[in-house]
């Protein structure tokens, strides 16, 4: 435990960068989430089946290959990130950090889309055949009727989506970044003799975050329950 | 809701308006993954010496035993998982509550905590001795096994719940003892109702079995991390080794929902939230 | 009909896979030839004398570092400088060098040499080991049969010279080696990757200013890459890379010592030199001077 007191102040600068990249790819993942849903269950063939070709593929891909490929594959033909280049206090925002937002968001949003598809099928029937009936197009029915439904039905999955990806952060530790998991591994490295020490207490600051999100989930949950 | 309902039949003019989306999006999509593989083009990701060695035997050999060594890792995984499960599941519905605490806390623990950090404590602190490549492998199988294992304590919790009451209820009042109820009556139904998401399981444990990379490469993550360093090949490395997982989870998707149409009907598949709700620990038998 | 598509899918993928194997890709390293030694005697009661009695082996060497110790894909013979001096070694016991039965050449990485030497599991590591006084606390380390000094690797248009023109810039290398700390003490923000060629490609295409890590081998990614990318400034470490054996034989040290004097005299240490990190351009260097052995 000596080792986890002494470089504590590292341990919460990684965890900051836990939290800040659970932050970005986390309203990233959100709206992505929502435009791949929309897309579908809209009325357009083609934009239906890309949307599903996409969230099938990707879910079935491990993140860390996703990281691979947007960290070592994108570059090779041109892609990459390295034009972000932000210092804010002691935490630098570069194309490592970009790139792992950019992966995380992309893996995330097909857990959204499925989260909050199951929400609008959440939705009773009766719900969009009433809008329909009152004259509003597809987009009315969505945006007035089906959307808000289907968000409060889905707050528990995509509370779980969000979770996921919270702990889901820690594989940036591969690629580059820092946070949580990477400082663990250090700290395990250097101290042999307090692996125990250090790891439990690295997993109790992320169990702490998480109960958070979940806690905040929970509100929500209560707040927007449908009557 | 079918997506049907969400909107009329459409008319003449939203059909033409629809058809104009149609080729838009056509246009956009196609020109998205021409440009695509003009990049690749471009780059001359294409040249046959990249992509040789998946079809030269010693390579394609190695690529295949990788493959399976991650099957098997994820296999096994999942197998103690289902113990872990089933342990520790029961004993959050058992009457008695230090049990029901200790489980609780054992579950919670392992469902917050990253995989990726159980990898790196078990690589060291655990198979810390063992030759790498094993110690690496059983490190998979050990984090894997504790993470889906408290995933499916849940699982299977609401399975036992989602029998119906009366069935207990009837069970108890014909004599049974609290232990005949549970695996006469009980589990026999409830494990019907989990086959599907224990297969589910399966592809998360499969496509976690790459963390492992943050300490040291194996199975399918091993072709990854070292193929390009023979022949500077990372794009089409990538999109093999990912490929292989891509086929092997749809088929255990597919298998999964066999499994479920055969077994459990048309209901939905079990699904368990990751938000943890203090006032279900309670829930006793 | 639903069995027949079966089949077909089954005929069609014994298809794919006979054709498949058709490729020949493969790659050619082959560093130096070594024969055991046919007259090897030592004095009983020695490691040594154990080890040739026996006639087996374990060495413990690194899979991934291209050059030094490096196992291709598909292959159990990894090869490499390391290697190539273990080969030398464990020939001069009398056990053929080549033949993986009788020496098993087992992957370590950073954080299991120490460990892996004290229980046993290896009879000696040759897995760029630098020497240390706190290792030599620990294990046994004979030589060194390489010097080398961290250094730059930075694109050829790059202005840095040095460390000090890159404090506070980001610097790739590879997690679990001293070169992070080094650079982190050298002012510069330290970024981890998994392998060195990962790090070539992030200086490559701009995303780092710099990787850095033992000269010898940046010398050879700036040779496989000439005009794109460039070695710079003095070495800021001084690495010293020996042979690591278990304390518990010390016996070990002058035979190290000795067998690789020998590699020097006859030529075969330049040669291992040569064919395994010359052919990138670096000159090969002195042979250095051994550390005397204890007692």
């Amino acid at each position: 435990m000596e080792a986890f007191i002494n470089e504590f102040p590292e341990v919460l600068q990684a965890f900051g960068y836990t939290v800040l990249l659970f932050l970005c790819s986390g309203v990233l993942s959100l709206i992505g989430g929502t435009i791949l849903v929309a897309m579908r269950v809209g009325p357009i063939a083609v934009l239906n089946k890309a949307a599903a070709t996409y969230v099938t593929l990707v879910r079935n891909t491990p993140l860390l290959m996703v990281f691979f490929f947007f960290q070592f594959a994108a570059p090779k033909i041109g892609i990459n990130l390295k034009f972000v280049d932000v210092h804010i206090g002691s935490f630098d925002f570069t194309s490592f950090f970009a790139t792992a937002v950019v992966a995380l968001t992309l893996y995330t949003s097909t857990f959204v889309c499925e989260a909050l598809r199951s929400g609008v099928n959440a939705v009773p029937l009766g719900q969009a055949e009433a809008a329909r009936a009152i004259g509003l197009p597809f987009s009315g029915v969505m945006r007035e009727v089906v959307l808000p439904q289907a968000f409060r039905a889905s707050v528990p999955p995509v509370a779980s989506t969000l979770i996921a990806l919270l702990k889901n952060t820690s594989v940036a530790a591969v690629f580059g970044v820092l946070e949580a998991a990477a400082q663990m591994k250090i700290m395990t490295n250097n101290h042999a003799d307090e692996r125990w020490g250090i790891f439990l207490g690295v997993a109790l600051l992320y169990v702490v975050l998480v109960e958070l999100v979940s806690l905040v989930a929970i509100s929500f949950e209560r707040r927007w329950r449908i009557a | 809701m079918a997506a049907g309902v969400l909107f009329d039949a459409p008319g003449p003019k939203t059909v033409a308006r629809h058809r104009i989306y149609t080729i838009i999006s056509l246009v956009v999509i196609v020109a998205a993954l021409a440009f695509a593989v003009k990049r690749l083009a471009d780059a001359g990701q294409f040249a046959y010496a990249l992509w040789e060695p998946f079809v030269t035997p010693q390579y394609l050999t190695a690529l295949l035993e990788a493959w399976l060594d991650t099957i098997i890792m994820a296999v096994l995984s999942v197998l103690g998982a289902v113990v872990f499960g089933v342990v520790f599941g029961i004993s959050k519905l058992s009457d008695h509550r230090p049990v029901r605490w200790v489980s609780w806390l054992v579950v919670e623990f392992f469902r917050a905590v990253p995989v990726i950090m159980l990898m790196i404590f078990c690589f060291y602190a655990v198979f810390g001795d063992m030759p790498i490549a094993r110690g690496a492998f059983w490190s998979v199988v050990l984090a894997l096994t504790l993470y889906n294992g408290a995933v499916l304590a849940e699982v299977f919790r609401a399975g036992v719940n989602a029998v119906p009451r009366g069935q207990a209820e009837a069970a108890y009042a014909i004599g049974m003892r609290k232990a005949q109820v549970m695996n006469i009556v009980l589990l026999p139904q409830a494990v019907k109702i989990m086959i599907p998401a224990i297969i589910s399981q399966c592809v998360v444990a499969l496509k976690d079995t790459s963390l492992i990379l943050i300490v040291f490469g194996i199975g399918l993550t091993k072709i990854a991390k070292q193929l390009p360093l023979s022949f500077n090949n990372i794009v089409p490395t990538t999109i093999v080794v990912a490929a292989c997982y891509i086929v092997t989870n749809l088929v255990l998707t597919w298998l999964a929902n066999y499994v479920q149409r055969k077994f459990v009907g048309e209901k939905k598949v079990l699904q368990v939230s990751m938000v943890a709700d203090v006032g279900e620990a309670k829930t006793t038998l | 009909m639903r069995f027949i598509r079966t089949k077909a899918a089954i005929a069609v993928a014994g298809l794919a896979l006979s054709l498949a194997a058709c490729g020949d890709a493969g790659t050619d390293n082959e560093g130096v030839e070594v024969e055991a030694s046919e007259d090897a005697s030592f004095e009983a009661g020695t490691r040594m004398a154990e080890l040739a009695e026996a006639g087996t082996i374990n060495v413990g060497v690194k899979y991934d570092q291209p050059g030094l110790g490096f196992n291709e894909t598909g292959s159990d013979m990894p090869t490499g400088f390391d290697v190539d001096i273990a080969k030398i070694l464990v020939a001069s016991l009398g056990i053929d060098p080549e033949d993986t039965s009788k020496v098993q050449y087992v992957e370590t990485i950073s954080d299991n040499r120490e460990p892996f030497l004290v229980d046993g599991k290896v009879d000696l590591v040759l897995a760029s080991y630098s020497i240390t006084d706190e290792r030599r606390q620990v294990v046994g380390q004979a030589g060194p049969y390489m010097l080398t000094g961290q250094q730059l690797l930075v694109p050829e248009d790059s202005e840095a010279a040095g460390p000090e023109d890159l404090q506070g810039k980001e610097v790739c290398s590879v997690t679990g080696s001293t070169s992070l700390d080094n650079a982190k003490a050298q002012g510069m923000k330290p970024v981890g990757f998994d392998t060195y060629s990962q790090c070539v490609d992030k200086v490559l295409d701009g995303t780092v200013e710099a990787m850095t890590t033992d000269g010898t081998i940046l010398a050879g990614y700036a040779a496989q890459n000439e005009g794109a990318l460039k070695v710079v400034g003095e070495p800021f470490s001084e690495e010293r890379i020996g042979v690591g054996y278990s304390q518990d034989y010390p016996e070990m040290c002058q035979w190290i010592n000795d067998t690789l004097e020998a590699a020097n005299e006859d030529g075969t240490w330049a040669e291992a030199f040569e064919a395994n990190l010359g052919a990138s351009g670096v000159e090969t260097p002195d042979f250095p001077e051994l550390d005397p052995c204890e007692s």
